[in-house]
């Protein structure tokens, strides 16, 4: 648990995201510093898709703890606020040259403006106009989850998961809607939008001096999961544990249930819509079925790996879980034949999902606790001084 | 100990899943047995390089697009090889492997490379479709093939795009493939055309007034040939209802008793193979005479024993006929009897699916566009590629200028002819 | 009218095969507060077992094959994952079920290499017969009987019988009926067991009908088996059933809307709108029994 820090914390851990973020961006753009790279380290290699989708993927597990895992509120909606981060994005930011294209079976959109245009266009409209719309992405998903919240907040633990699934279900039906197609683009995937790499700095003839595409989901990942640090060791933070550990004895305590499980749910769909937008940036399109109650799972089960109620484990667990899925696991994929001549056997399309779902029961069966429990990443280093005292 | 066994306890649950798959792997195609083709195949023919192992074991190697490792060059192959479509997709990588065999170097600058494919699974979902991309791009591929379904090749297109590799889609049929990406160019016919070939047909020949779409919901690929169909359909005087399904339904017997209740003259499924082979297997067991009307991704052998033995009546258009090249037919026929695995990867039968004949097309198509860059640096090759035109046993190709599209003009329609479980010709047709 | 009783008859099959699924949820969730993720992907996996074991097994051999194949991976999936856990906290046994769910999906999809399997026709239960005017698969006609059998036979093990007896105790308490004596793992194995049967006839039932098996085949009916179990109030076993029918024909009608509405898009959603309605306006669905508050 986060327990207040002492200045000196504070410090630290600024620097340390300073220090996080610089090598992030000098990570992708070594290639401008030493010619000979290593494939591993070339801006095209899997590793940068691992640390983009992890950081997207790490905001969205943080917001789920904040609700799951702080405030014991059980809730699979994560998918559905992402979708409406996504769409917002996708609808807002599309360029109105591309709608004509992407809306081709209804005729053009009903929305025909784009933010950045609206700001002036260029790097500064769309940089302007990526803040917004992440602004915006958040407080559609908070809307929409306080709609949602009225009626289901009042139900318990897996009523409460269920009712909220669904609701994820519904949303992804209606964004499919055919009669909503002129917003929506019916079922059909939002494409063309602005990407990461749009926001890459090139000169004039269009060549790329500096990269930027892992910065810009480190960056806004960072923002969110630290003003989800401030919430929790706020004084509402404090009330969600309390309502965690027990709901009728913070109720005693004078904590309003209604109004602080409305507050958590509702900041937890703000940052998952945010991590929608950035979903949407991270493919490219925006497109109704792929969020679906499997996302939700994944991202549950990164949560729960990294610890129910750790901060850091949740991040540091979906960078993992990330890795290994789409990156360490994938030689398992195809065929080897060893320079003996010797077939490995078993190795076909789809064994990497098998040995990957192995891992995933073994650390679920052997590490109840996830890898962190509920300790954030600065406790660990305190222990190791203290030699061992802490249990 | 305890843990121990609960540890042994989960290995034989999922080992006992294995095992009883195991037991007879005599049904399952599946993408497994075409990459171990792709091993195979791959040893066969690669003549003196020892070095050239097949996909996969170069994960972090250092071969860069210039060569050194035995001078090879990399062809991404961008296919579902699992879920919805793997059964299209496994064809169309058969369709490449074969051509390999035939063509398994080409010469760049007086130097001989070896050509390799190099597989990428998009697992027919749009979700996947982006890692598995950068994974091509991260391989150091000299251009890329694919992939069947619209939807994944648009989901990887920008990532192809973002890395300056040229792709060269087989059987994505969505026009936005091709818009507004310079860097994907296609071999096959658009929707636009296909949905107008379609429409005329069924008005023409089969007098149909009224219409029943069933598409899949957030499937591009359909619900685009619908959009298209219906366009046409209507505007030659007919009458349209179209209905979606949701991902992973399985119950058709309300939609095609639906269809009935509309008086539908025929019904139209532009769908995934796994979903046209339930459509097809509910409707005989409902007793449903109106004729269905199929796309390009009908044209499968799983669809055709599907209905085999039927009465069922399923009309379709085809990029490639069977008979259409009697030397290719005959090629193809010997190497899919040549190994066990490559058979089954095409259905357990060596019907040939027209994609197999385009992936047979874009593997030359890749190679012609190589020997004209004369290099093989991907920005050479994307140069180099517009300019390209082919001969294939699926027609010419050349590209048009604006999009990167094939100039094609024709399909063909066949129907199944399920007391003989063969699919048979109808016609060429072409569009005014 | 005839398309009137086409949907009602897709409907019913529909909630009768979601109905055996949905015993086994409610069971297991009456007696481990579980919600069992991995159970759909049983069902699909006994469809899956189905379709290899037929092509060497007669079909009289294979269906009893297949059912006690079923009942014993039910059971080892009990033992290898939710035994260890069981001092655990209940997200943790959440977590392992979801485990559970993914490997069995990802194993089947590696065992068939992602293309969808035919499932044998079965003969009997899939030869067809006329029903105003409309074809329909035995199959179709004898689900709600069947579930009506079983239920019935379920309902009298579960009053009738010592191990049914222990069955409600341990729902009841889970720890003071240990202290009873009562061999509490034991009895959640005989729940894992009573729920693997029902969901391996309820697949044989469901895929004779619908004939094509992939890995994600069990992901939505189990999905929608949950929905009816928490319907009908969790723990119930006549409440699932009808909570199962009633979500089969709710969307077999949405289905069937004239196609102009444009509203069979939400033939998933409606299942969930039904359900939160049910929760908002009776938390503990339509049987189930008021949870007291202890402080």
């Amino acid at each position: 648990m986060i327990e207040k820090k002492s200045k000196a914390g504070t410090a630290a851990a600024l620097i340390g995201i300073l220090v996080l973020l610089l090598g992030v961006v000098l990570l992708e753009n070594l290639g401008a510093f030493i010619p000979n790279l290593p494939p591993i380290l070339l801006p095209t290699s899997q590793l940068f898709i691992v640390l983009k989708k992890g950081a997207v993927y790490s905001l969205v597990a943080v917001s789920m703890n904040l609700l799951n895992g702080f405030t014991g509120l059980f809730s699979l909606g994560q998918a559905g606020f992402m979708l409406l981060g996504a769409y917002t994005y996708a609808i807002l930011m599309l360029p109105t040259a591309n709608r004509p294209t992407v809306y081709y079976l209804y005729g053009g959109s009903a929305i025909n403006f784009s933010l950045p245009e609206l700001f002036g266009g260029g790097m500064f409209g769309l940089i302007l106009g990526t803040i917004v719309v992440f602004i915006l992405a958040g407080c559609v998903a908070a809307f929409v989850a306080w709609l949602i919240g009225l009626p289901v907040l009042r139900l318990k633990s897996d009523y409460l998961a269920i009712a909220t699934l669904g609701f994820a279900e519904i949303l992804r039906a209606i964004f499919q809607w055919d009669k909503l197609g002129p917003i929506t683009n019916g079922a059909n995937m939002i494409g063309s939008i602005p990407i990461y790499s749009s926001f890459n700095i090139t000169d004039a003839s269009g060549k790329v001096i500096v990269r930027l595409t892992t910065f810009i989901p480190f960056l806004t990942a960072i923002i969110c999961i630290t003003m989800i640090v401030l919430l929790i060791n706020s004084s509402y933070g404090r009330a969600f544990k309390a309502i965690r550990e027990d709901e009728i004895a913070a109720e005693a305590m004078g904590i309003n249930l209604a109004k602080h499980k409305m507050l958590a749910f509702c900041t937890s769909a703000f940052f998952a819509g945010v991590g929608g937008a950035l979903f949407a940036m991270y493919v490219g399109n925006a497109q109704a079925k792929v969020y679906t109650s499997a996302m939700t799972y994944e991202i549950l089960l990164i949560v729960v790996i990294g610890g129910i109620g750790s901060i850091t484990g949740s991040c540091l667990a979906t960078f993992l879980y990330v890795a290994c899925s789409e990156w360490w696991l994938r030689f398992l994929d195809s065929p080897l034949v060893l320079s003996s001549g010797f077939k490995v056997p078993l190795l076909r399309n789809g064994f990497r999902m098998v040995v990957f779902s192995i891992v995933i029961m073994i650390v679920v069966l052997f590490f109840r606790k996830g890898i962190m429990g509920n300790r954030e990443l600065p406790d660990l280093f305190k222990k190791k001084k203290k030699g061992g005292v802490a249990k | 100990m305890k843990k121990l066994f609960c540890l042994v306890l989960a290995l034989s649950m999922c080992l006992s899943l294995v095992a009883c798959g195991g037991g007879s792997s005599s049904g399952n195609g599946g993408g497994g047995a075409a990459s171990s083709g792709a091993a195979s195949s791959g040893a066969a023919s690669s003549g003196g390089s020892s070095a050239s192992t097949p996909s996969g074991s170069q994960g972090g190697s250092t071969s860069t697009p210039s060569g050194g490792s035995g001078d090879t060059i990399k062809i991404g192959v961008f296919e579902p090889l699992t879920g919805d479509s793997a059964s299209g997709g496994n064809k169309e990588f058969l369709g490449m492997q074969y051509a390999r065999s035939i063509t398994p170097t080409v010469e760049v600058g007086g130097v001989t490379y070896n050509v390799e494919l190099v597989t990428a699974d998009n697992g027919s979902t749009t979700d996947k479709a982006p890692s598995a991309a950068a994974d091509l791009v991260g391989k150091g591929v000299s251009l890329v093939l694919g992939s069947y379904g619209s939807g994944v090749s648009m989901a990887g297109g920008p990532i192809f795009n973002d890395a300056g590799l040229s792709a060269i889609g087989v059987s994505c049929t969505n026009p936005n493939v091709t818009a507004g990406n310079d860097y994907y160019y296609r071999i096959c016919f658009l929707d636009d055309f296909q949905a107008h070939a379609l429409a005329n047909y069924v008005q023409g020949e089969l007098g149909a007034k009224t219409a029943y779409c069933l598409g899949e919901l957030g499937n591009e690929y359909d619900q685009g040939l619908i959009a298209f169909f219906t366009q046409y359909f209507e505007a030659a005087g007919g009458k349209v209802v179209s209905a979606s399904f949701p991902t992973n339904n399985s119950d058709f017997t309300t939609y095609l008793n639906q269809a009935k209740s509309e008086g539908a003259d025929v019904i139209f499924i532009p769908n995934s193979i796994s979903y046209i082979t339930q459509i097809l297997t509910q409707a005989d067991s409902l007793g449903i005479e109106i004729p269905f009307l199929g796309s390009d991704t009908a044209d499968d052998n799983m669809v055709l024993s599907a209905v085999a033995g039927t009465n069922v009546k399923l009309y379709l258009t085809t990029f490639y006929e069977e008979g259409g090249d009697p030397d290719f037919d005959e090629g193809f026929k010997a190497f899919l009897n040549s190994d066990p695995t490559l058979m089954s990867s095409n259905g357990g039968n060596d019907i040939i699916a027209a994609v197999s004949a385009m992936g047979y097309d874009a593997y030359n198509v890749a190679i012609e566009a190589i020997k004209a860059a004369g290099s093989t640096d991907p920005a050479a090759i994307k140069a180099a590629i517009g300019g390209v035109s082919v001969d294939g046993v699926s027609g010419s190709i050349s590209f048009e200028p604006v999009n990167g599209d094939a100039v094609r003009d024709f399909a063909f329609i066949k129907t199944a002819d399920t007391a003989a479980g063969q699919w048979s010709l109808v016609g060429k047709t072409t569009v005014e | 009218m005839q398309y009137v009783i086409s949907i009602l008859l897709s409907g019913i099959s529909l909630g009768g095969q979601l109905a055996l699924i949905a015993i086994g949820y409610t069971m297991v969730y009456g007696i481990l507060r579980l919600i069992n993720f991995a159970h759909g992907d049983l069902f699909m996996a006994s469809g899956l077992m189905m379709i290899y074991i037929s092509t060497w097994a007669p079909l009289y051999l294979a269906i009893p094959l297949v059912l006690v194949l079923a009942v014993v991976l039910g059971f080892t999936i009990e033992r290898a994952a939710y035994k260890p856990l069981r001092q655990a906290p209940r997200m943790s046994v959440m977590i392992s079920a979801i485990g559970v769910s993914y490997l069995l999906q990802n194993t089947a999809t590696y065992i068939t290499g992602g293309q969808p399997m035919t499932y044998p026709s079965i003969p009997f239960l899939y030869d067809t017969v006329n029903v105003a005017g409309n074809n329909v698969k035995w199959a179709v006609l004898l689900t709600p009987v069947l579930v009506i059998v079983l239920v019935f036979a379920l309902t009298q093990l579960i009053n009738h019988t010592k191990i049914g007896m222990a069955m409600r105790a341990v729902a009841k308490d889970f720890e003071t009926s240990q202290l009873m004596g009562i061999k509490i793992n034991n009895v959640i194995s005989m729940t894992f067991i009573i729920g693997s049967f029902l969901a391996a006839v309820g697949s044989v039932l469901y895929f004779t009908n619908y004939q094509t098996v992939v890995p994600t085949s069990g992901a939505m009916p189990g999905l929608k088996s949950f929905v009816a179990a928490v319907f009908g109030g969790i723990g119930s076993i006549p409440g699932a059933v009808i909570g199962a029918f009633l979500i089969g024909i709710c969307e077999s009608i949405v289905k069937g809307l004239p196609a102009a509405w444009g509203l069979s898009v939400f033939s998933d959603a409606v299942t969930f709108a039904i359900l939160i309605i049910i929760l908002v306006v009776k938390p503990t669905g339509l049987f189930g029994e008021r949870a007291t508050d202890k402080v």
